[in-house]
């Protein structure tokens, strides 16, 4: 992290689902911890969310989803995000993801997935401890 | 209630045990909090005794079932009579798929149907919009055309059950394609019975699933609701819902409040077309959501009926008892069913389910044990219907009318309930209405707040989750969960073509030209929206035409 830079945060809803209570008191949450965050709202594209991510200049994305269509739109975001050359950020992902889909998101890139019951401490020292370095 | 000196003599009762029993008490055992709140953060005493209610007046403030104010019920023997209706929310897949469980739960017993559209559809998008991607069938059946509707209600008798349908944005091209099976299959449009959920304001606070901007999502609404009023007698045209602002975080409180609040902006809406009060108010009806705290629950249910009475009464000015009565439809609370030991959410439900019943509910959902972590399967649905039976035949809470009635804590909480809602609509009334305190995001700042303070709460032990934040072991999931084939999306796609390819084509664009022009006219839609789905127009094209006169909703962010 560039000394005196907040750690910034994108959190983005792919999917048509609108269950954004987790994603906001997420946002909240790692806002109240210090970062600055930027959220999406709803229903955005996996193109939308690698050009906000792009556009924004952040460090980490939280994936928020709860339609059951991860295993679609999963896999798109984060070909998308290599494409546009931004390998360093740091992925996690949240919403009704079954334990037995975890290992597949993994594999894609996703570096964690919280599940319900998560406390938002736990999420918030998870992105301390994991944001990339930057240059 | 109670006489001035009873009143008085238990005043000084209270007293003297405080300061004896109850000091000599506290000495030996504290209590295990300095305050318990129940979950709007209302304050809860320790006991309450007949001081608490002491103003009431048995004949104003609960009356006898099936009167003013209806507190006590909408019908005079409630559960003696009939049971509520055992709806189950359902539908995954493709139309076939959907069909087949509605006849499996019509089998095991089930009373009314209740659809569960995907998200494509609800956001009036066709299958094969590259919008859809991933979503076909996912979260509710996939229904793109009359053709996929035909499908799902095929050998379903619609003059002998009632369908609720979940849809909002789209509820006018829904409603239209179930008219217009039902004509197919012969059955008179006067004894097509259901609800379509058509409540427009709460979708830009709560569900979120808007296509169109407030104002002319609410002349949608009020076209069905006058559409009913004047053809389909025995429609529910809206289901003004609180289910949704409890799940996006809202307190029992904020629910009740905005909901009826909801309620009396298209009760303005409509009589602003014309209707009278009485024409249409006796076929409004509510959604709730049943969270864990029992006794609130139950109040709030009370406490709506009294209100919503009163406002009809007051400020709507009718003597018609039937434009009074506010009947329900429940669902136990997805949101606190949680992913660890998930066999935990039965017990859940069971208490939702019962103070649902206790709180007089005319028809009721209860959620499956395995919904937060995947659709349900059939047998955790079974389950659920369960439950309810078991509430309903074995729990002995349906031989009288309003069983928790006189409870000293229910009734203060019940007045409580209905003085704070009140509040809640002066202040939205002075800020000039639903959808002025929409654009300000009033309601869902005020829901943001609440849905943090709870997680907050959570977090910090304050409040316990069993199985989460305290009796925690380590688990797999062993159940099994229900997985929609990947097939459906590519069959789905593949009758969509065939249908654009077969259908009339000058037909269908004569069709939807007509509606481009009656809304450009800000008629009615309904008719011409019925024609359009005979002339087998898509959902999709018909919600572009209607966006190229509207416009789309663009979300205001709050975090």
């Amino acid at each position: 992290m560039r000394s005196g830079r907040k750690i910034r945060v994108l959190i983005a809803k792919p999917g048509l689902d609108s269950h954004d209570r987790g994603a906001k008191v997420v946002a909240r949450a790692l806002r109240d911890g210090g970062m600055e965050v930027i959220y999406t709202g709803l229903r955005q594209t996996p193109e939308q969310i690698a050009e906000t991510a792009l556009q924004e200049d952040v460090d980490v994305i939280g994936l928020s989803i709860l339609s059951g269509a991860h295993r679609t739109l999963f896999p798109r975001i984060m070909e998308l995000l290599k494409q546009k050359g931004m390998n360093d950020v740091m992925v996690f992902a949240g919403g009704i993801i079954p334990g037995e889909d975890v290992p597949e998101i993994k594999k894609c890139g996703i570096k964690e997935v919280f599940g319900p019951g998560t406390t938002t401490e736990t999420i918030v020292t998870y992105v301390f401890d994991n944001v990339p370095k930057r240059a | 209630m109670f006489e001035k000196e009873k009143i008085e003599e238990v005043k000084q009762e209270r007293g003297r045990w405080e300061q004896t029993t109850l000091q000599n008490w506290l000495k030996q055992t504290r209590e295990r909090k300095g305050e318990f709140h129940d979950h709007s953060g209302m304050a809860i005493k320790r006991v309450y005794t007949p001081e608490d209610i002491k103003n009431m007046d048995y004949m104003q403030d609960l009356g006898f079932p099936g009167e003013y104010p209806f507190t006590r019920g909408v019908h005079a023997t409630m559960y003696r009579g009939r049971l509520w209706t055992m709806r189950m929310f359902a539908g995954f897949g493709t139309a076939a798929n959907t069909n087949k469980r509605f006849k499996y739960l019509l089998k095991e017993g089930e009373s009314g149907l209740s659809t569960a559209f995907d998200y494509p559809t609800i956001m009036g998008y066709d299958s094969d919009h590259p919008m859809a991607m991933g979503e076909v069938g996912i979260c509710g059946v996939a229904v793109s055309s009359l053709q996929d509707m035909e499908v799902l209600f095929s050998g379903i008798p619609l003059d002998q059950v009632t369908t609720s349908m979940t849809i909002n944005g789209p509820a006018p091209m829904l409603l239209a394609m179930y008219v217009a099976v039902g004509d197919k299959e012969g059955v008179p449009r006067e004894e097509l019975g259901g609800t379509t959920q058509n409540d427009n304001l709460k979708e830009f606070f709560a569900q979120k699933l808007c296509i169109f901007p407030p104002k002319a999502s609410v002349k949608l609404t009020t076209d069905i609701i006058e559409y009913c009023a004047r053809h389909l007698p025995r429609w529910n045209p809206v289901s003004i819902s609180g289910y949704h602002i409890r799940e996006a975080g809202a307190t029992a409180l904020q629910e009740l409040a905005f909901t009826l609040y909801d309620g009396i902006s298209y009760v303005e809406s409509t009589i602003e077309r014309g209707l009278k009060v009485d024409d249409f108010a006796p076929r409004l009806s509510f959604f709730f959501a049943s969270h864990n705290d029992f006794c609130e629950e139950i109040a709030k249910f009370r406490a709506a009926r009294r209100i919503w009475a009163k406002v009809i009464k007051e400020r709507f000015h009718t003597k018609n008892p039937r434009s009074m009565w506010m009947r329900m439809h429940i669902q136990t609370s997805g949101c606190t069913l949680t992913a660890q030991q998930p066999l935990n959410n039965v017990i859940r439900t069971t208490i939702q389910a019962l103070a649902a019943a206790c709180g007089g509910t005319q028809s009721l959902h209860t959620n499956s044990f395995d919904e937060a972590l995947a659709l349900p399967s059939e047998k955790a649905v079974r389950v659920a219907l369960r439950t309810q039976q078991i509430v309903a035949h074995e729990s002995g809470i349906t031989h009288t009318v309003d069983p928790m009635a006189g409870s000293f804590y229910i009734e203060a909480l019940t007045n409580e309930m209905e003085e704070k809602a009140f509040e809640y609509f002066r202040k939205i009334d002075d800020m000039g209405g639903a959808i002025t305190a929409i654009e300000k995001g009033f309601f869902q700042n005020e829901i943001a707040d609440s849905a943090f303070k709870y997680q907050r709460e959570i977090d910090e032990k304050k409040r316990t989750v069993v199985g989460v934040n305290e009796y925690a072991t380590e688990e797999d999931h062993p159940i099994e969960l229900l997985r929609v084939d990947p097939k459906v999306e590519k069959d789905q796609l593949a009758s969509l073509q065939k249908l654009r390819k077969e259908r009339d084509q000058r037909k269908a664009n004569e069709a939807l030209g007509k509606l481009h022009y009656a809304a450009e006219k800000n008629g009615n839609l309904m008719p011409l929206m019925i024609d359009a789905v005979k002339a087998y127009a898509t959902l999709g094209e018909i919600t572009d035409v209607l966006k190229t006169v509207y416009g789309e909703y663009k979300e205001l962010i709050v975090i």
